[in-house]
């Protein structure tokens, strides 16, 4: 399978700040692709570079199989969707989507077709006699995808696209944009710090850190099995809960309790004994009648109850740790009061205590 | 139970219109006016009156018989030295000066300040600085280099000189407005005009110019009234034929010799303030919109 966008040994240095350390990426063709991580980690960065709008300090981009690390912006068959839409306020609709390709000095036919075509696909057709001051936000956002669209790349970079806009309106434009790249199947990078879009949108997640890529994964390995513990912290919302102890003979023990994590599938068969965190999903918790089936049973003392209707989260202490425990909304637990829980190790994470990293 | 009468205070709070702080305020507005109005009074009156009516001394009083005769006077007659044809000569000499300077300053100042706030290169914060340091040099140590620098390229007393000497002054405090003004303007505009494959120029003319608009005005007015009003550039880069308005004003007003005709010289100082307070009643509005833009980024 050919690449769409190769980074080979990206480094970018803002003087003796070091913002992408010797970073290596391939991305598919046709993929989804999401950069995700918490402001500061490098994924606008590293976006503005495939870009071209940041010069890069050493190493190399490919697009489409052609070295394009010092090409401009407009040569290098992209299209860039930015967060604040970058609409040109003075220009029309039309005017916005048409600038590229009057740039590019495309005949007059051809740049109509185009600017019929994506303001057919978007549905904003209507609009295109409009200034950008005169549309809603989710409008709004549809002509800066627009702008990409006619554009006629191979990929296209979507900066925090959907971050200005109101709860709502953010998960139907997730959708659009979802069906969108079903449409199209162009090879479509994604930034955001958002865990719901990036699981939702992508085919692979690139969880970013530092300036170096964390984990790269589909949403279900980086959910299921994340390879450190920034990463099992980062994704998943309530997050992760994360006990201390020591890994001794395939058991986990932390204080007098002893987990024997059986079914649990170790990155290395023969694992040594070492000191070791355990990561368990508050969702992955069982309650009630399903506790009997679980092959660890604890009992813990409900601390706190936040009720959000779809579900209901309780802070528990077990043994002297906080422990968080996603029910069902209509479970009824009260403050102080002892419930029973279950624990799968085999959908637990381990973590050694030093490296951090998944064991 | 919406028939219920409510009890007590309900509704908007009665204002009162007599309070102290009222009182206060508009105290204060109406007396500051005054302090600017009253002068500005005197001269119209005065420039409308004959010379027996001010010997009667009534300074506030209004003209018994209206007469454009000291307007007439002022522009074309009164005499400077040998020449006798008023403030008309130093009126165009001024335009002369004024437009080309205005262009060229406001030209060449807002690429300036489009390229250090969207195309930073190594060492433009340096280089901003340093012209910025250019604002606060005073003038009167740089008189006499310019003196021998226009004298080396055969502008002195030439009016390509003084609009040179003009567009440059005019540099540090217009760079640093158009910079600040196109810094507020978001850099992802500029990004995705670069995506869209336009240039330096194109994202110029194409992108910015349009949006800055109200920058322009400032720029405008700040350009227009600083070297209209100029007088010491003008009195030091020009010779007799090329005195620029203000040197002229100042001549005619001056002049010791003869009578002091003060109706010739209220109309001649109105005439020369003119251009200005013309500028500032036609673009007002859009000033003010600048001003605060441009205000708000550093």
């Amino acid at each position: 399978m050919s690449y769409s966008v190769e980074i080979k040994q990206l480094d970018l240095a803002f003087g003796a700040v070091k913002v992408l350390k010797n970073l290596d990426l391939n991305i598919n063709e046709g993929e989804f692709l999401v950069l995700l991580g918490s402001s500061g980690c490098g994924k606008s960065t590293l976006l503005n570079c495939i870009a071209g709008l940041l010069e890069v300090t050493d190493g190399q981009i490919h697009i489409k199989g052609k070295n394009v690390t010092w090409e401009e912006p407009s040569e290098r068959g992209i299209g860039m969707v930015f967060q604040s839409y970058a609409l040109y306020p003075q220009m029309t609709v039309k005017g916005n989507l048409s600038f590229g390709l009057k740039n590019a000095k495309l005949p007059k036919d051809e740049i109509e077709k185009r600017v019929a075509r994506a303001a057919d696909i978007l549905q904003i057709g209507p609009l295109l006699d409009r200034k950008p001051g005169a549309l809603s936000g989710g409008q709004r956002q549809r002509v800066a995808i627009g702008r990409a669209l006619v554009r006629d790349v191979d990929v296209f970079l979507f900066d925090e696209p959907l971050s200005n806009l109101d709860a709502k309106l953010r998960v139907d434009l997730r959708v659009e944009l979802k069906r969108l790249h079903n449409q199209l199947k162009n090879t479509m990078i994604y930034v955001t710090h958002d865990q719901v879009e990036a699981m939702t949108l992508a085919d692979r997640i690139a969880v970013m850190k530092g300036g170096a890529i964390m984990q790269l994964g589909s949403p279900d390995e980086i959910y299921n099995k994340p390879r450190n513990l920034y990463v099992a912290d980062f994704i998943g919302s309530p997050s992760m809960n994360f006990l201390e102890g020591h890994l001794e003979g395939g058991s986990f023990k932390v204080d007098d309790m002893v987990m024997p994590m059986v079914g649990y599938e170790f990155a290395e068969p023969q694992t040594a004994d070492r000191p070791a965190m355990i990561g368990i999903r508050p969702e992955h918790v069982v309650t009630g009648e399903l506790v009997k089936n679980a092959p660890l049973q604890f009992t813990v003392e409900v601390d706190l109850v936040e009720p959000m209707g779809s579900d209901t989260l309780v802070y528990a202490k077990l043994g002297q740790h906080s422990f968080r425990i996603r029910m069902d909304g209509q479970a009824i637990v009260k403050a102080g009061q002892a419930i029973e829980i279950g624990v799968d190790p085999s959908r637990a994470s381990l973590f050694d205590k030093k490296t951090e990293d998944r064991l | 139970m919406p028939d219920i009468a409510l009890a007590g205070p309900s509704g908007p709070k009665p204002k009162k219109r007599f309070s102290r702080a009222n009182i206060f305020l508009y105290g204060t507005l109406i007396m500051v006016s005054m302090y600017y109005l009253l002068p500005l009074y005197v001269m119209v009156v005065t420039s409308l009156k004959g010379m027996p009516e001010i010997r009667m001394g009534n300074v506030f009083g209004p003209p018994l018989e209206i007469t454009f005769e000291p307007w007439v006077k002022a522009w074309s007659e009164a005499c400077t030295g040998v020449n006798c044809d008023g403030l008309s000569r130093g009126f165009w000499n001024s335009v002369q000066i004024l437009i080309p300077s205005v262009i060229l300053s406001i030209s060449i100042a807002s690429v300036n300040g489009y390229a250090l706030s969207h195309w930073k290169f190594k060492g433009s914060e340096v280089f901003f600085t340093i012209l910025i340091l250019g604002a606060f040099i005073p003038y009167q140590t740089m008189i006499y280099p310019i003196v021998i620098l226009l004298r080396e390229v055969g502008l002195m007393g030439d009016l390509g000189g003084l609009v040179l000497v003009h567009t440059i002054f005019g540099m540090p405090i217009l760079t640093l407005l158009f910079r600040n003004y196109f810094a507020s303007i978001p850099e992802e505009l500029f990004k995705a005009a670069r995506v869209d494959g336009a240039g330096f120029w194109r994202i110029y003319f194409q992108i910015m110019l349009p949006m800055a608009l109200p920058i322009f005005v400032v720029a405008i007015i700040l350009q227009v009234t600083g070297i209209w009003n100029d007088f010491l550039f003008g009195v030091i880069y020009t010779k007799p034929a090329t005195y620029p308005m203000t040197v002229q004003l100042n001549n005619i007003v001056n002049s010791v010799q003869g009578i002091k005709e003060y109706n010739v010289n209220m109309a001649a100082t109105l005439l020369t303030g003119l251009v200005p307070l013309v500028i500032y009643f036609a673009s007002g509005k859009l000033f003010v919109r600048g001003i605060a833009a441009g205000a708000v980024k550093g």
